[in-house]
């Protein structure tokens, strides 16, 4: 079999951001038709080279070939004309447009220089039925779910260039439908010819759709393998560049505990959010929430903090009846609430590492009472190994960190508190395998000196592994509250959730 | 396509803020009509587009500026500026007012422009960039002088005095032509050219837009750049209604024509707003004068209140409506 001459080329690529050595000699190649998986833990370098691909960033070192010619990019739109388009995380179009116009800006068709907007709309709808979606194109953007917007975004990268496309993690906030209706979309378009770089940190959304991987480690090229060729846990060993022991040390279940209750809720609610829950929380105790997206496991946690108030029932800590009005009277009481979307709510990017982790605990002091620079060096120093949060550099701007390490940022500012109940919403999502384990072994391990944390995660397979109690949520009704003992598993709770009992 | 010719709804969202504005202007119309003999005739409105043509021109550029999410103070400093050029320009110096007009615009486009490229390429806020810029005119303007210079010049007065008369025994001045054909021209780049959207889009999410691989930068620049122009040709239309030049001129109007903006319904943080609400924003600016003025026993300082307290209820709305679009 002669291989196929790849469309796109990168040789030797290196790139350093102040501080931090983001590639170093990276090869990278994609062939037309394929799927192309870019795999990697956090930091690991990915980003950054799609950055690079992509002209958001420019190299240090390095060449990138693109149909045999050797490129610069000056920026995105120059990329974009040379036939290479981005589809990112966090959907990058404008949702006060229209649907078409969000497809077909920049090119819409024009007649004198007038945009003709009954061929717009048109042509919208064309590139839309193409990928076999039909909607009103003339409708907002606002109007659509993230995954139809991501097909929006896809429609247009594809119009755009047609050659290579990107998705970065593009399936991190899709239900299972979703992903498979995407998948579809990318079947599809390879057929058409078009080469396909995906980033995710699903391993079996990978395995499902990508042809060939290839693994970076730390900014270096650790190797390219056919998708059929490589197991699993090889790959994962790859990215994380030691055994998957690591992983399995965590496997056995962990055992229920008989402590004193810390936080008791009863009959505890808010209309239109979650209905009246009874749930208990015993010192040391893990308890998962299951549930799907929007059943409610995010508003029971915000009651918990004193985000939302609570329109009927009661809580009690260590016994007493309080009233959590704030976050700030939550906090008090040695609540600490990490949640799902770190970047909207939580980290200040300009801010260097040790300046984000004391900003919680410098709060809860005053702003009278500085925290001494030395007793912020231990702190800091010792979370940064805790955490193994990499670079191991306190004074590193947190822009420059990669998702998974912001986020370990994010955990280790509410741990410098010591909280007695930790809420954890999403911890894992959007972070790779190897952060994944050291946050689950960092729950166990808080747990076991005796820290309360309630889990929710949209993995079943996570709660199970982490919770001593896990509350099953649907419709925004805490329908069950299952001991974690040998007869649950996955299925049982996806039944659970199913049906709304246990089955 | 079936997407096509799927049915209207109701009224989309989106148009929500511009009918509340017009429905505000028919209600103080009706009021007005109700309350006092001959007011409710068409040539007080036309009194009121007469009075305000040249806050109109300049609420157009200032709709664009606002529309990418960004604010211009200078305006009412370009505008004095304005009017103390062609004064001095034309009385002073003598020069005709064919070469004097096309002088001021592009001054007002150039400082425009210089203000936009500051903000874009420095990426300093729009507010402190044209902070500096209005005390940069409003000072240039004693530079030339401190008293109030009036124009004599034949063209000018002329162009003043002049009325196109239209149907019914009503009449506008030129400047109202003027300030319309601005507004529709202002209208078919918004909606018909590649610039308009672009400003809807660097509007909605600068970061979309530029990944998107649009022109942020010369449509940054081009909104200010327009802005500037639009401050000008306001300046050249308030020294055809003033008559004269000087430093002190159009003080807050920069507020004027912002307030206008929002009460048109343009959103502060950008992407979404029509012109049509701007000037139906200014309407009722000058209509709430017009009010005061039939009223008689009110000092004209209840302008102000009123305004403040619309502005204060339209950015309340805004905030409503946006709310309910996140949820």
């Amino acid at each position: 079999m002669t291989a196929p001459v790849p469309i796109l080329r990168m040789r030797g690529i290196s790139k350093e951001f102040p501080g931090v050595k983001a590639l170093s000699g990276v090869d990278f190649r994609l062939l037309p038709g394929e799927v192309h998986a870019l795999m990697g833990e956090n930091g690991a370098g990915k980003s950054t080279l799609i950055k690079v691909l992509t002209g958001v960033h420019d190299i240090d070192a390095g060449e990138i070939e693109l149909g045999g010619r050797k490129v610069v990019f000056a920026g995105p739109s120059a990329a974009q004309q040379a036939g290479i388009s981005t589809v990112y995380q966090e959907v990058n179009l404008c949702t006060n447009l229209s649907v078409a116009e969000n497809i077909l800006i920049g090119r819409e068709p024009r007649r004198l220089g007038r945009i003709q907007w009954g061929r717009t709309r048109r042509r919208a709808a064309e590139l839309l039925a193409r990928l076999e979606l039909d909607i009103d194109v003339s409708a907002p953007l606002s109007a659509y779910s993230p995954a139809m917007q991501q097909m929006v975004a896809i429609a247009r990268a594809v119009d755009v260039s047609a050659r290579v496309l990107i998705l970065d993690e593009p399936t991190s906030s899709l239900d299972t439908g979703e992903v498979a209706q995407l998948f579809r979309v990318m079947r599809k378009l390879k057929e058409e010819g078009i080469a396909i770089l995906f980033v995710s940190h699903f391993l079996d959304q990978v395995y499902e759709i990508s042809d060939r991987m290839t693994i970076l480690r730390n900014g270096r090229l650790v190797s390219e393998h056919l998708t059929g060729e490589l197991g699993q846990v090889e790959l994962v060993g790859k990215m994380i560049g030691r055994e998957l022991a690591d992983l399995e040390k965590l496997e056995g279940k962990p055992l229920a505990r008989e402590t004193e209750a810390l936080v008791e809720a009863e009959d505890l609610g808010r209309a239109g959010a979650v209905e009246p829950f009874t749930l208990t929380i015993h010192e040391g105790e893990v308890v998962g929430l299951a549930g799907l997206l929007g059943s409610g496991r995010t508003e029971i946690a915000r009651l918990l903090f004193g985000a939302d108030h609570a329109g009927t029932g009661s809580l009690k800590i260590d016994g007493r009846p309080v009233s959590l009005r704030t976050p700030r009277a939550a906090m008090n009481h040695r609540i600490a609430f990490c949640s799902e979307n770190r970047r909207a709510e939580g980290l200040i990017p300009d801010l260097t590492v040790r300046e984000n982790l004391i900003l919680a605990l410098q709060a809860a002091r005053g702003w009278s009472r500085p925290i001494p620079r030395r007793k912020q060096d231990e702190l800091v120093d010792k979370y940064i190994s805790a955490l193994k949060i990499n670079p191991a550099d306190p004074e590193q701007l947190i822009r420059n960190l990669s998702g998974g390490n912001q986020q370990k940022v994010m955990l280790a500012r509410w741990l410098i508190l010591e909280p007695r109940l930790l809420i954890l919403d999403e911890p894992t999502r959007g972070i790779d395998v190897g952060a994944k384990a050291e946050i689950q072994r960092l729950v166990a391990s808080l747990s076991d000196g005796g820290m309360a944390v309630l889990f929710i995660s949209a993995e079943l397979e996570e709660v199970l592994r982490l919770s001593h109690k896990i509350g099953v949520l649907r419709d925004r009704r805490l329908v069950a509250e299952l001991d974690n003992d040998d007869d649950l598993t996955t299925d049982v709770l996806m039944e659970t959730i199913a049906s709304g009992a246990r089955a | 396509m079936s997407v096509l010719v799927a049915g209207r709804r109701a009224v989309p969202r989106k148009y929500v803020p511009v009918l509340v504005t017009a429905c505000l202007f028919a209600a103080m119309f009706a009021a007005g009509g109700l309350r006092y003999d001959s007011f409710a005739t068409g040539q007080v409105v036309l009194n009121v587009f007469i009075d305000n043509a040249f806050l109109l021109v300049v609420a157009v550029g200032m709709t664009f500026v606002i529309l990418t999410g960004g604010i211009d103070l200078s305006v009412g400093a370009v505008v004095a500026l304005s009017t103390m050029i062609s004064a001095s320009l034309v009385t002073d110096q003598g020069w005709p007012s064919p070469a004097v007009i096309p002088l001021v615009l592009a001054i007002g486009a150039a400082l425009g422009w210089a203000m936009g490229c500051i903000i874009h390429y420095f990426e300093i806020q729009p507010f402190i960039v044209t902070l500096a810029g209005m005390f940069l005119a409003r000072g240039l303007c004693y530079t030339i002088g401190t008293d109030s210079i009036s124009i004599t010049d034949e063209t000018y007065t002329a162009l003043a005095q002049a009325r196109v008369d239209l149907p019914g025994g009503m009449s506008v001045s030129p400047s109202v032509v003027i300030a319309l054909v601005v507004v529709l021209v202002a209208a078919y780049v918004l909606h018909y050219t590649r610039l308009g959207r672009n400003v809807y889009a660097t509007g909605g999410s600068e970061q979309s837009a530029l990944l998107m691989g649009l022109p942020v930068a010369r449509t940054k620049i081009a909104v200010y750049t327009i802005s500037g122009f639009c401050s000008a040709l306001g300046g050249v239309l308030l020294s055809l209604y003033m008559l004269s030049g000087y430093g002190l001129h159009a003080v807050g109007m920069e507020l004027d024509a912002i307030a206008a903006v929002v009460i048109g319904g343009t959103l502060l943080t950008g992407g979404s707003g029509y012109l049509l609400g701007t000037v139906l924003g200014v309407l009722v600016l000058g209509l709430i004068q017009t009010i005061i003025s039939f009223e008689g026993t009110l000092s004209s300082w209840w302008t102000k209140i009123f305004i403040g307290l619309l502005l204060l209820v339209f950015i309340l709305l805004q905030r409503l409506i946006s709310v309910r679009r996140r949820t």
